[in-house]
């Protein structure tokens, strides 16, 4: 009742490869946009910037996961690695009084290439190996970044963005940044929609199934695999880039440790691999909740007057953090995106329920 | 070239790469059960030695009493990780089993700290620091005795593979399905594999602690643990042992050579080049079993 059906008559290809196929998916994702375009003027800034946008932006990298873990099938433990290239090289060019457009577009092709590296494992290996193999990359390229004060920034190891400018627009405010994360991780969904739809993305999904028999099939695996790699790199590059251009402002290794690759990797598994919408939940969940928790166990013990520990506060988020990540693949090994399709089919047939399939 | 030098930082190179082997057996335990990638192993350690510290130092019980009583606790904390998490999702893809493990390490890490604290505190185990010379070799009394625990472990497995409980295990790994028809408890045996790479974590929990404090970084040994394992092949415990052996010298003398050369903290980087290097050339390790896949 709520995704109506009706009147959705499926004659021809041009209407059976449609993005969305019930009007109420469409109409969702109009509000939602909507939403998110008048977000600054409903939301207090703060949120605005300490949620929404590092919501949106590690967003649109767990989305650059999702093809390749997700789509393709390769496991990858040193996405943050690939995602510090970018950064890094984006912020170096624009140091270099290179434009920002021009420098968001290097630090992503730099990372293409970086990431394409970690493709050469994945053609050797699979699964559990190529994903101990990407965590040793990620190990090298942490190593890299720490000890080379040329890249990392001299000897306090962080590096000053420059102020983004975009368009000729000097960008400083609260809603420009938001605006600018906004625009990029609308621009990867809109990508990863229209995957699905694509030979690319059949093709994605042929070798994830077993590359063998894709290659049986005439899919050229070794080219795929590369693809993949190298168009996730670049989302990552340049979703490193903007993170540090809008949030972080200053560059430093840390936030592109070994934690950060596995918490990505998280987002997109608890999200549901190859689910768009999931990653948006799985994001926000990795992102939002070990913090709201450590506010509610902050004030429940201020309320029930009970001395907690400073120590045991920290750690709190982190034991929230992986209980998290097991609870919710004991529920649903297919991630929120499943649980979310799981309610929409329900409600789609909602009160005459003797329709269901 | 200084040979003595040479030998004495190969040597000890060799026993610490023996605690690393210490550290790799549960992963290779789990492996060799059901083959699941096990990287909890790192948060385990550090939960072992927190259990140690928990029954000598809070509760006040000698060492020789704490420490087996540590292993029993952590062995049915074994048991009960696989019955509540692993068994549910036995069968799904490697990579939410991984992302389970991931979660796991997290958690558990997350939880000892929380419970008791991060400060670094040390497990007095009374082995003395004086130094303990070899002819002109000097070593450290402490890798001795961890390489000694990780080489009786190691006795003790062999054994135990040899015994009725072992033989069923041996069959889980060689083969899930066929254990399970001619009526194998699977379950049960992956359960004690945990079970047992818990009680290998208190032991490598116990002698790390000693040597460089029981605190965070205890859980850090992962990467080190992988590549030994998957240098020795990961279903093979003589594997983990020599790869450990390989892994520690290589990484010793290395560091030695490549250290000046670019400023120190080659450690990670010759491990995680080994750990690639491994995959790249020998996917299966020196010992593990090649399988071949099937379309």
């Amino acid at each position: 009742m709520f995704y109506r059906l009706s009147g959705v008559y499926r004659v021809n290809y041009v209407s059976d490869g449609r993005m969305f196929k019930v009007p109420a998916d469409r109409n969702l994702a109009v509000v939602f946009l909507f939403l998110g375009l008048a977000a600054p003027f409903i939301v207090p800034s703060l949120y605005l910037n300490s949620y929404m946008l590092p919501w949106l932006i590690w967003t649109a990298a767990a989305l650059g996961l999702n093809l390749v873990t997700g789509w393709a099938g390769q496991l990858h433990l040193g996405y943050a690695a690939v995602m510090a290239v970018g950064a890094y090289s984006a912020i170096h060019a624009a140091r270099f009084g290179l434009p920002w457009e021009i420098a968001l577009v290097i630090g992503g092709l730099a990372s293409s290439v970086i990431g394409s590296l970690f493709a050469f494992a994945a053609l050797r290996v699979k699964g559990l190996y190529l994903a101990l193999t990407t965590l040793a990359m990620q190990f090298v390229m942490d190593w890299v970044l720490t000890h080379s004060p040329a890249i990392s920034g001299g000897s306090h190891a962080s590096l000053q963005a420059p102020t983004l400018e975009l368009l000729g627009q000097e960008i400083v405010s609260d809603t420009g940044y938001y605006y600018v994360a906004f625009g990029w991780c609308v621009l990867v969904t809109i990508f990863m929609l229209n995957l699905k739809r694509t030979g690319l993305g059949r093709a994605l999904v042929a070798v994830r199934e077993k590359d063998y028999a894709a290659a049986i099939l005439g899919v050229n695996s070794f080219y795929y695999k590369i693809l993949a790699f190298a168009t996730s790199s670049f989302i990552a590059g340049v979703s490193g880039a903007l993170l540090v251009a809008t949030f972080f402002f200053l560059a430093a290794p840390e936030q592109f440790s070994v934690n950060v690759s596995i918490q990505v990797l998280a987002m997109v598994i608890i999200g549901g691999l190859a689910s768009v919408i999931g990653s948006y939940f799985g994001v926000a969940l990795i992102l939002l909740v070990p913090g709201l928790v450590n506010g509610v166990v902050t004030s429940a013990s201020q309320a029930l007057g009970m001395q907690v520990n400073v120590e045991t506060l920290a750690h709190i988020p982190n034991a929230v953090y992986g209980a998290l990540i097991v609870v919710i693949l004991l529920i649903e090994p297919l991630g929120l995106g499943k649980l979310y399709g799981n309610i929409r089919d329900y409600l789609m047939v909602w009160p005459f329920d003797q329709l269901r399939k | 070239m200084d040979w003595v030098f040479l030998t004495e930082l190969a040597i000890n190179g060799a026993l610490t790469g023996l605690l690393y082997s210490l550290f790799a057996i549960g992963i290779v335990l789990i492996y060799k059960a059901s083959s699941v990638p096990n990287l909890a192993q790192g948060g385990l350690t550090m939960l072992g030695a927190y259990v140690v510290l928990a029954l000598s130092h809070d509760a006040g019980l000698p060492l020789w009493l704490a420490i087996p009583l540590a292993a029993v606790i952590m062995f049915g904390l074994g048991f009960g990780i696989e019955r509540v998490a692993l068994r549910r999702l036995a069968g799904r893809p490697v990579v939410m089993i991984l992302m389970l493990t991931l979660g796991l390490d997290i958690f558990l890490r997350g939880m000892t700290l929380a419970v008791w604290g991060g400060t670094s505190r040390s497990v007095e185990l009374g082995v003395s620091y004086e130094p303990f010379f070899l002819g002109d070799i000097f070593v450290s009394r402490i890798h001795l005795v961890g390489a000694g625990v990780a080489l009786a472990l190691f006795a003790a497995f062999m054994v135990f593979f040899r015994s009725r409980t072992g033989i069923k295990l041996r069959a889980i790994a060689d083969d899930y399905m066929a254990s399970w028809s001619v009526g194998i408890s699977v379950e049960r045996g992956v359960g004690l594999s945990w079970a047992l790479a818990s009680v290998v974590a208190v032991a490598a929990g116990v002698i790390w602690g000693e040597i460089q404090g029981v605190d965070q970084a205890l859980s850090l040994l992962l990467l080190k643990g992988l590549t030994v394992a998957v240098l020795g092949g990961l279903d093979s415990i003589l594997g983990a042992i020599i790869a450990g052996i390989i892994l520690g010298i290589v990484e010793n003398v290395g560091a030695d050579f490549l250290d000046p050369l670019v400023g120190g903290g080659s450690r990670e980087l010759i491990v995680a080049a080994v750990l690639i290097l491994t995959v790249m050339i020998r996917p299966h390790g020196l010992f593990g079993r090649h399988d071949i896949e099937r379309v």
